[in-house]
Order: C-alpha cells, then sequence, then structure tokens
C-alpha cells in the first residue's frame, strides 16, 4: 500500500470496462430505435449503457443481455440518446465551434489510460468540438490549476474526472460561476453548485450485479449452504465498501453471504498472494468474485498453481483478457462485471450538448439530466462477442 | 589486502556499542548454530509462536504439506529480495528502487519475450529480467559510490524513473505470459519442493556463504561500519558499494523472474510496496538500518514471519483492518523480544 499508484483512494480502482465502442452495436430489448452512423458514435457506448441503465435499471440478471454498451464492431446503431451524437454534424447546422477542456487523472494503469483514450477519440470524430486536453495528473494542486488555465482560455465546458472530488469542488464551482459548463466524470463532487452534469459508474451497482449473477446460479445448480469467496481490491477505499456492500446484499436476497473475504491491491501480484492464502483458506469453494480484472489475472495464476476448479469465478471491471478467457471458456472464470471507461467520452458528448443548448433526444427531457450513472452489465459467454470489442488490454 | 578482514571484524562491535542493541556483533568464526541462532531466539519464538497459533486456530489446515508449500512459496519474492537488501543495508545503504525495478525487469522481459524473441524459450525471459535489474542495480551504485547521491535519494529517483520507464515499456498494459515454457519451469517443483523455493534457498545459501565466509562479506560488515575505517583498510570503498547495488540489482532481476512466472505476467505495478516489505524483513531480522550488522539467516526468519502471518490471518479469515493492526503490533514484538533476549544473552 506504500505503492505509488495503488495508494491514492479512487485511482486504480475503477479498472477495466468496454472501451468506447468503435460505435455501438445493436442494442436488444426495450424500446429503442437505431441510428446508423458510422463510427461517429465512438465513445458514445457508455452514454448508451447510461440511457438504458435509467430506464432498466435493477433488472440486474437481464442487465448482460438487455442493457449496457452492446457492441459491434463497425457498425453503430444507438439507443435514443446516441443519435444527437451521431448526427453531430447535422445536428449543428449554424456550425458552432464548441471548446471543451478535458482533465482526468494521470493514465496510470489499463483503466484510466482508456478514459482518456476514449474521450479524446471522441472529440476528434466530431467536427464540431475544439478540444483541449490538459496533461493528466494525480497531484490535486497541479489539476486545480489546470482547471483555472482552462477557465481563463474561455472553453464553453469543461469535463472533469477529478484526482479526488472533494479537493477538485472549489475549482469547479469557480468554473461554473464563470459560466463553463461542468460535466463531472466518476467521482462526485462534494456540492452539486459545481457541476451542470455528473456521469459515473456504479459501485455498489457492481456489486449487485456479480451477487445476483452468482446468487442465481447457485440457486439454479440447487447449492445449499455455498462457500463464497470474495477478492477485494484496496480494502479502505470508498468504492470497494461500496462494491462489498453491494454484493452482500445481492446475495443475501438468495440467502446466501460470503464466507471468506480477502483484499489485494489491484495489481497482480497481490492477486496472486492473497487468492494463494485464500485457496487454503478454503478446502471448498463455490463461487468467487474478484473486483478488479487487473489482479485477476494473478487470481488466476494461483488457481491455476493449486489445480482448483470446483468452482466459477466472476471477475470486475471488464479486460480484453478476461472477456477473452471467457470466451474460451476452459477456465474458472464464467463472467465478469463491468465498469464501463468510455464515461468520459460519454461526458464529452454530454458537454457538447448542453453548449449547444441540446437536450437527450430520445427523452422527452428538454435539458441534459442532472446525474446519470452506468449500468455494470454482467458478461457471459452468451454476450461476450458484442463486449469483446470494446473491452480494453489491461 | 589479506589483513583487512581482522581490522574489519572490530569494527561493526564499535558501532553496535552506540546504539540501544548490545553488541553482540558478528562473530564469524562461530558455528551456524551457536551464533546466529542464539541471537535470532526471539525471532524464531515469534516464528515458532505463530505456528503454534496457526496449529490451533486453523488445525486441519496450517500444518498440511500444500499449506507449508504456499507458504514457502509466497515467501520467496520478498525473500530474494530481502537478501539482496540486506547486503546494501550492512553496507550501510538503502535501496527504496527495488518495487521498481522489479516491475521494470518484469515487465521488460515479458515484453521481449512476447514480442522481439517470441519462442526462444524461458531462459530469453530470464536473461533479459537478470540483466536489466543488474544493469539498473549498477546505475544506482555507480551515483550513490561516485555521484555521490546519497542512497535514499539515489534510489529513490530511482524508484520514479524505473516505474515510469516500465510503464513507457509495457504502455500501462499487462503483458501476459504466452511462452508456457517459462511457467513451467518456474512454477513446476522437484520432488515435492516447489523450483521457486529452491531458487529462494539457493539464494539464500550463497548469500550466507559470501557474507559470512569471504573477503568480500567481510568487507560489506566494514564499510557499513565505518566506511573511513574501511578506506584506510585499504577496501576500495566506491567501487565494493557499487557491487553491493549490483548485487541487489540482480535480487530484483531474479524476483522479476519469479513474480512473472507466477503471476503468469509483466506489469509495471507488479511488486509496488516490495521495498518497504523486504526493508522491514531485514530490520526485524535484526539488521541494523545504520548498517555494519546483519545477519541472512535472521532475515530469512524475518521474512517468513510476515507470510506466515499473512497466511494464518487468511486461514481465520480475518478482515484486512484487523490484519494491519495485527501485523503492526507483531512486529513490534518481534523486535522487542529480540532486543530483549540479545541483551540477557549479553549479560549471562
Amino acid at each position: 500500500m506504500p505503492s505509488n499508484d495503488a495508494a491514492p483512494g479512487p485511482d486504480p480502482a475503477p479498472r477495466g470496462a468496454p472501451t468506447g465502442a468503435p460505435g455501438p452495436g445493436p442494442t436488444r430489448g426495450t424500446s429503442r430505435r437505431t441510428f446508423l452512423f458510422g463510427g461517429l458514435a465512438f465513445g458514445s457506448t457508455a452514454f448508451l449503457a447510461a440511457c438504458t441503465s435509467n430506464s432498466v435499471g435493477g433488472d440486474t440478471t437481464t442487465a448482460g443481455t438487455t442493457a449496457g454498451p452492446t457492441t459491434s464492431a463497425g457498425t453503430a446503431s444507438g439507443t435514443g440518446a446516441v443519435t444527437s451524437s451521431s448526427a453531430a454534424v447535422t445536428d449543428n447546422p449554424g456550425g458552432k465551434m464548441v471548446k471543451i477542456g478535458f482533465s482526468a487523472p494521470a493514465a496510470d494503469h489499463g483503466w484510466m489510460a482508456s478514459i482518456t483514450d476514449q474521450a479524446r477519440k471522441f472529440a476528434d470524430s466530431m467536427t464540431d468540438i475544439e478540444a483541449n486536453f490538459v496533461e493528466g495528473t494525480n497531484d490535486v494542486n497541479q489539476q486545480i490549476s489546470q482547471v483555472e488555465t482552462l477557465i481563463n482560455a474561455g472553453v464553453d465546458a469543461i469535463v472533469l474526472l477529478p484526482f479526488d472530488g472533494a479537493q477538485m469542488t472549489e475549482v469547479a464551482r469557480k468554473a461554473m460561476d464563470a459560466g463553463i459548463e461542468v460535466v463531472n466524470v466518476d467521482r462526485v463532487f462534494s456540492s452539486p453548485f459545481s457541476y451542470r452534469t455528473y456521469i459515473g459508474g456504479d459501485n455498489y451497482g457492481m456489486g449487485v450485479s456479480a451477487g445476483t449473477f452468482i446468487g442465481q446460479q447457485l440457486k439454479d445448480n440447487g447449492v445449499t449452504d455455498p462457500v463464497i469467496a470474495e477478492i477485494q481490491g484496496i480494502a479502505s477505499l470508498p468504492l470497494t465498501v461500496d462494491r462489498s456492500k453491494g454484493f452482500a446484499d445481492a446475495l443475501n436476497t438468495f440467502g446466501f453471504s460470503v464466507t471468506n473475504q480477502v483484499s489485494a491491491e489491484f495489481t497482480a501480484d497481490s492477486g496472486e498472494e492473497v487468492t494463494a492464502n485464500l485457496l487454503q483458506a478454503a478446502p471448498r469453494i463455490d463461487a468467487i468474485w474478484n473486483h478488479d480484472d487487473d489482479q485477476g489475472v494473478g487470481v488466476l495464476a494461483a488457481i491455476e498453481t493449486a489445480g482448483r476448479s470446483e468452482f466459477f469465478m466472476v471477475g470486475g471491471a471488464g479486460s480484453a483478457n478476461v472477456m477473452r478467457a471467457i470466451k474460451d471458456d476452459n477456465t474458472v472464470l464464467k463472467a465478469t462485471v463491468i465498469y464501463p471507461s468510455t464515461q468520459a467520452a460519454s461526458g464529452v458528448e454530454l458537454a457538447r450538448l448542453l453548449v449547444l443548448e441540446k437536450g437527450m433526444s430520445d427523452l422527452e427531457e428538454l435539458e441534459v439530466p442532472k446525474s446519470i450513472t452506468l449500468f455494470s452489465a454482467v458478461v457471459t459467454k452468451e454476450n461476450v462477442d458484442s463486449y469483446l470489442p470494446s473491452a480494453f488490454e489491461s | 589486502m589479506s589483513t583487512s578482514p581482522p581490522v574489519v571484524a572490530e569494527e561493526p562491535r564499535g558501532i553496535g556499542t552506540e546504539l540501544p542493541v548490545p553488541p553482540t556483533g558478528p562473530r564469524r568464526r562461530s558455528s551456524f548454530l551457536s551464533g546466529p541462532a542464539g541471537r535470532h531466539l526471539g525471532l524464531v519464538a515469534a516464528l515458532v509462536a505463530l505456528c503454534v497459533i496457526g496449529m490451533i486456530t486453523a488445525a486441519d489446515r496450517f500444518g498440511t504439506g500444500s499449506n507449508i508449500r504456499t507458504i514457502l512459496t509466497l515467501a520467496v519474492v520478498i525473500g530474494v529480495l530481502s537478501v539482496g537488501m540486506t547486503f546494501v543495508i550492512i553496507g550501510g545503504g538503502i535501496d527504496l528502487s527495488v518495487g521498481s525495478l522489479v516491475a521494470l525487469a518484469s515487465v521488460w522481459s515479458t515484453t521481449v519475450a512476447t514480442q522481439t524473441m517470441s519462442g526462444q524459450g524461458w531462459w530469453a525471459i530470464a536473461m533479459v529480467a537478470l540483466i536489466v535489474g543488474t544493469v539498473c542495480g549498477l546505475v544506482n551504485g555507480i551515483f550513490v559510490a561516485y555521484g555521490p547521491i546519497v542512497p535514499f535519494i539515489m534510489t529513490l529517483a530511482t524508484m520514479a524513473a524505473a516505474k515510469g520507464l516500465a510503464e513507457v515499456i509495457s504502455a500501462k498494459k499487462t503483458q501476459v505470459i504466452r511462452e508456457s515454457s517459462f511457467k513451467d519451469f518456474f512454477n513446476g517443483s522437484v520432488i515435492g519442493i516447489p523450483v521457486q523455493v529452491i531458487v529462494f534457498a539457493v539464494v539464500g545459501v550463497i548469500g550466507w556463504i559470501v557474507l559470512n565466509r569471504t573477503t568480500f562479506g567481510r568487507r560489506t560488515y566494514a564499510i557499513g561500519g565505518n566506511p573511513e575505517a574501511a578506506r584506510l583498510a585499504g577496501i576500495n570503498v566506491k567501487t565494493h558499494t557499487v557491487a553491493l547495488y549490483a548485487l541487489m540489482g540482480l535480487c530484483c532481476g531474479i524476483a522479476a523472474i519469479l513474480i512473472s512466472a507466477r503471476t503468469n505476467s509483466g506489469s509495471s505495478n507488479l511488486g509496488i510496496g516490495y521495498e518497504l516489505d523486504a526493508i522491514a524483513a531485514v530490520v526485524i531480522g535484526g539488521t541494523l538500518l545504520t548498517g555494519g550488522r546483519g545477519t541472512i539467516v535472521g532475515t530469512v526468519i524475518g521474512v517468513l514471519i510476515f507470510t506466515t502471518l499473512n497466511n494464518v490471518f487468511t486461514l481465520n479469515n480475518l478482515d484486512t483492518s484487523t490484519q494491519a493492526v495485527a501485523k503492526g503490533a507483531i512486529i513490534v514484538i518481534a523486535v522487542l523480544l529480540q532486543q530483549r533476549l540479545a541483551r540477557t544473552e549479553l549479560r549471562a
């Protein structure tokens, strides 16, 4: 834990998730119209997830198949909200250039690298966006001065994934007061006056999705009194606490509870170490939920070394490695719960909509919503093909 | 030069008297058991106590062969690093960059193995890791000795730089090793003993021999005890310092190989924070942070205490926060116990 990037609270946590797909794919379920606009819809994937989750949210068991940023390479058919983004140019006949500033923490691991990559790709794909990406930093002071620079540069909107939400609240308020639309991504500010719109992942929901999937599987297989193990990321982080709470709550609805709980540090070596001990502690296990797919590389290595296979395992975040393993179906890994890394790209699109004073066209609302919480879909062998193209390499 | 060892042997004791720990000094002529074992009674007691707690609280699982193999295997990576760290600290230095060097060596070797040298076999991965580790250690040593930059600052700089370089090389991606001969070799076992444990044992024994039975070892104590006296005694302090850090780098390379095989991957996140674990194990093992005194045996027991602790905690399903508190307490108790015993031994 004295590490560089494992220690800072929220930073290494939310890894993985399908990266902003090169175009959202055919989304099944719910009344969704589709619009085809080639690669333009880049990054709006999470946006889809957001809208979808708002409408079908809560139905976790079907999440994997009906909700979420279902993508398939090349094609881009969006659910309603995406319309505007896909139709960028036609939607903006006046040709107003939208100046968007972007600031996020340092891209020091796969998920965070993907956050910025996706946002940049989306911004590049839009002809009416003039993007100003500042260098990612894990130094709150530096991030504050970057935002001040963006304010002085007179951007129309700032998309901000704060290293620490509470510490960036003040400067975000300053931007709002200067008439700049602030889109808050993932780590929430402590004041609603500091942002126009929030978009972010759902850690509690991630736990719920994992718990519901595992509970359902065990129940379907008629397992009574199951041994359920949980491998957390950094235990002290609020997001870890949320994930575990959601997991426990969901299991509880089946009358199950977590039997063994260990925590690693979001790295492969820490995952390997705690798992080696965990497998000694529990001679028989029925299911494992591992919070993070990066540490999952080590978790799987430990399981392989121990030669254990009497259980099934669910991952977290959704890296490409893990999705390939799910697809190959020759390990204990049977599913993963995604935590989208496309959200910042969606944040850029939200900022654009705000500046152009547009709403989200499939909604009846005239305005962009105040808050959008993404959905943690469960990726299994059945739907992995939809998610794999948008998964990021850890 | 041949006269230097006797002079040298006295130096560590001089330093020892200035510290609360009684100067039991490294009596290198003593036998393996009567010397170190006596001094490490406290440590051994702590380890035995831990094992007893394990036997009582998890009777059905703690003593099993597979659990003992697990404990030993988990001790390997920190163990190899700690052996190297023992040399550096006895020599009066410190190395904060080992975690990052492990990351760099693992990333570099796995990248090379999965890309440019794919299909060359396990030795290609291993060689790259060893070379990267040693070269980085050399850089540390050269700047510390000839810079001169204080070891703390120099290795702090390397810690940052190596982590950054590892991120650049890996593009922050986890390199999963597909070269199956590599993981098969290093994850295999010989007559029931995991290869990893054998590697650790070999490193430990070589470390012990070098430190206790060679001129190099005696000079290490001398330099850590009093560099000026060592210089006057005709020891080339600068080259020796470089060698110590290079040795540490080599250990980082070995650790990188082992950790890559265990996790089946290389990543810029591997090994982060290991420098503190290694330093803690070395200090628990009775080595003075000021240099001049310490033993490999103590270090190895220190590492085993750490690993056994984690294992016993996990077997009893303790949550992480409780583990952290207990871990801190036990570290203090182990060191106190060790000092108390050392003091009584002195009076006796």
